[in-house]
């Protein structure tokens, strides 16, 4: 399935910001944050279609993934 | 020595050093400018007139070593939303005022004729002089007038042509190490300090010094309070991208309010994200990381340059990046650090000024995402005082009253930033409730909504939105008065370290034995004095409301609208 994946701040760099991957059926957020290579206690937030999911949650085609690490400000 | 009040009428002109009053002793930061203006302004004052009283604190740690600590309160009955009201900024002048031994500078009264003053404060007291050269200039100008005319390690605390003017969208800014500004921008209280006609305050510590009652105790909490600091994952974010890296959280969450909240993400956040910023600083030889005041460890702060690699502006903030870009439609980094520096110049609040433009955009005075108009009517018409500038130095209600604008995001008149309600619903109640109108510092319930420090509220949910914004704005009221940054509060938040070593710094500077149901007792006595100056100001529970249009204008991606009930809404204040 295709899934738009989208990283923030520093795990852009030597990835990218924006891109449409392929993962098979039933691959879940941590799947995505493993096959990146980032490091998984570092994440602070996930977003499926803006909204705020579990590292567990299993993705469906067409999904837009945003992947941020701990990040703050105000 | 024990720290003295430094009193300053304007009326007559005459200064006196005070002893402190015993129900005053324990407080320092917001926590005394509000028990100062509780207990000496009349609530119904004119908000510009000669009984209002300008009150400056340091916090409780300031001028200690302590990290973080140099947060200067600023206090008045507020000329904007005519609530009492706080406003905080860094810079150098909380360190310095501690260490001449001054607990509160009062200003108060409004002196006859049309002479300008400035003020010098020394350990010994205050002198009122005469000040001709730098009424009518620029924030810029004073500070580079002033390196010649002082020495480099006074603090300065001015205000600009918009202060002058007595607009309510005025701020009061205080000097950095490096000639810098930083502001306390909320509320007019610029206006105020025009209205005494006090240009600027000069603060000579000499060899002053802040006593330590335990110095042995102060150094190992401080130690461990650095440390929690550093330690946090969200102090390293701010280090480098600066508390602009929310530009593109708070968009993929939907509640980023763009085009004067007509929708809750913008096409451009990327372009004027924390992310471009800091690849624009790093192309352009400009500093990432830099701390507003010595001691600072965290340095969200940072040295913008323009793109001939020339200094444009520092402390370039997220919500003001969100006001002049998303909330106005301009996705031009440069332009929104141009117009971040004229307002710095005019001593305007950035957030206030810019949330009026979007109100002015609707209105069609100028279009959507047309940066250069903003700075070119910041320079021309607010800047000199014309019909139209004057509308929009009078903040965003201002400019929906004169334009019939009925989509004006403000709460008591103060205008909303960068987080909106309708999909962040925390920063609504808080909005709603906060003593102070519309303020995302009061209690920031971002946190826990969007950022998941201090645990997870769903943003979208109504549950535990108003026990989360009651709980955060007590211990922001508390924070408050110790002269701490607020962004110590993610560490305070996560680490279980991190507060007790802040209440152990508080112990060892004065010799006391305060507990962390003290802290908590202390941060609910604050808005209760806030909100019972408000009350007899004239405000009731109908004030504690958003504006209308939240409640029909569903909000785009999620659709989605303000939903809490007044009953709801009043439960904030059941503790
Ligand atoms: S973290 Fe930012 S606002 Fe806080 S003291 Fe440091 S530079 Fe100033």
């Amino acid at each position: 399935m295709n899934i738009t994946v989208r990283l923030f701040a520093f795990f852009r760099e030597g990835r990218f910001v924006e891109e449409v991957r392929v993962y098979p059926e039933k691959t879940t957020v941590t799947g995505v944050i493993n096959d990146l290579g980032i490091n998984i206690d570092a994440v602070g937030v996930t977003m499926i279609c803006f909204r705020q999911c579990a590292l567990d949650t299993e993705l469906r085609e067409g999904d837009q993934l945003g992947i941020f690490p701990m990040i703050g400000g105000g | 020595m024990a720290d003295k009040i430094f009193r300053i009428n304007m009326t007559t002109l005459s200064t006196t050093v005070e002893d402190i009053p015993p129900a005053w002793a324990g407080h320092g930061g917001r926590g005394l400018t509000s028990t100062i203006v509780a207990a000496e302004v009349p609530p119904t004052c004119h908000p510009l007139g000669p009984n209002n009283k300008l009150v400056i604190a340091p916090g409780l740690l300031s001028g200690t070593p302590a990290a973080n600590s140099g947060r200067l309160s600023i206090g008045a009955k507020s000329p904007l939303t005519g609530t009492i009201k706080e406003s905080n900024a860094g810079g150098t002048a909380a360190q310095l005022l501690a260490r001449c031994g001054c607990k509160a500078i009062i200003l108060e009264g409004c002196p006859a004729g049309d002479s300008w003053y400035n003020l010098a404060v020394n350990p010994d007291g205050v002198t009122i002089n005469i000040e001709s050269d730098l009424a009518g200039k620029g924030n810029f100008e004073l500070i580079n007038t002033l390196a010649n005319r002082l020495s480099s390690k006074q603090g300065i605390i001015t205000i600009g042509l918009a202060g002058e003017m007595k607009m309510t969208a005025a701020n009061i800014s205080i000097k950095d190490p490096d000639g810098h500004l930083r502001s306390a921008g909320r509320g007019g209280l610029g206006a105020v300090m025009g209205s005494k006609r006090v240009k600027f305050i000069s603060i000579d510590p000499k060899d002053g010094k802040v006593a330590i009652a335990d110095p042995e105790k102060f150094k190992a909490a401080n130690k461990i309070f650095s440390k929690a600091l550093v330690d946090h994952p969200v102090s390293q974010g701010l280090g480098q991208y600066g508390t602009n890296v929310l530009v593109n959280i708070i968009n993929e969450s939907g509640g980023l309010p763009t085009r004067n909240f007509t929708a809750g993400q913008f096409a451009g956040h990327d372009k004027i994200s924390g992310e471009t910023m800091y690849d624009k600083i790093m192309e352009r030889g400009g500093k990432p990381k830099h701390g507003c005041h010595p001691g600072c460890v965290i340095q969200c702060s940072q040295i913008y340059n323009d793109i001939n690699k020339n200094y444009k502006t520092s402390g370039f903030e997220y919500e003001s990046i969100w006001a002049m870009g998303a909330d106005c439609g301009v996705d031009n980094l440069d332009h929104i650090a141009e117009a971040d520096s004229l307002m710095d110049d005019l001593g305007l609040d950035t957030i206030e000024t810019s949330v009026a433009m979007g109100v002015a955009m609707e209105a069609g005075v100028l279009a959507f995402g047309d940066g250069a108009g903003i700075c070119r009517i910041l320079k021309d018409e607010v800047g000199k005082g014309t019909g139209l500038g004057r509308i929009i130095g009078g903040g965003a209600a201002s400019v929906g009253r004169a334009f019939g604008v009925t989509r004006v995001p403000v709460v008591k008149n103060q205008a909303i930033p960068a987080y909106d309600p309708r999909s962040i619903k925390g920063m609504g109640i808080t909005y709603a409730t906060s003593t102070q109108g519309a303020d995302h510092t009061m209690g920031y319930s971002v946190a826990t909504n969007i950022l998941k420090v201090g645990g997870s509220v769903d943003p979208l949910s109504k549950v535990g939105q108003v026990e989360l914004s009651r709980n955060l704005q007590i211990a922001t009221a508390a924070i408050d008065s110790t002269g701490m940054c607020l962004f110590i509060a993610f560490a305070a938040l996560d680490d279980t370290t991190c507060l007790p070593a802040l209440i152990d710094m508080i112990n060892a500077r004065f010799g006391i034995n305060l507990t962390g149901d003290d802290v908590v007792n202390l941060g609910k006595y604050i808005l209760k004095t806030e909100k019972a100056f408000n009350e007899a100001a004239g405000f009731t529970k109908a004030d504690d409301r958003l504006p209308e249009f939240f409640n029909y204008e569903p909000l785009p991606p999620h659709n989605v609208v303000w939903d809490f009930t007044g009953e709801e809404i009043d439960s904030f204040w059941n503790f």
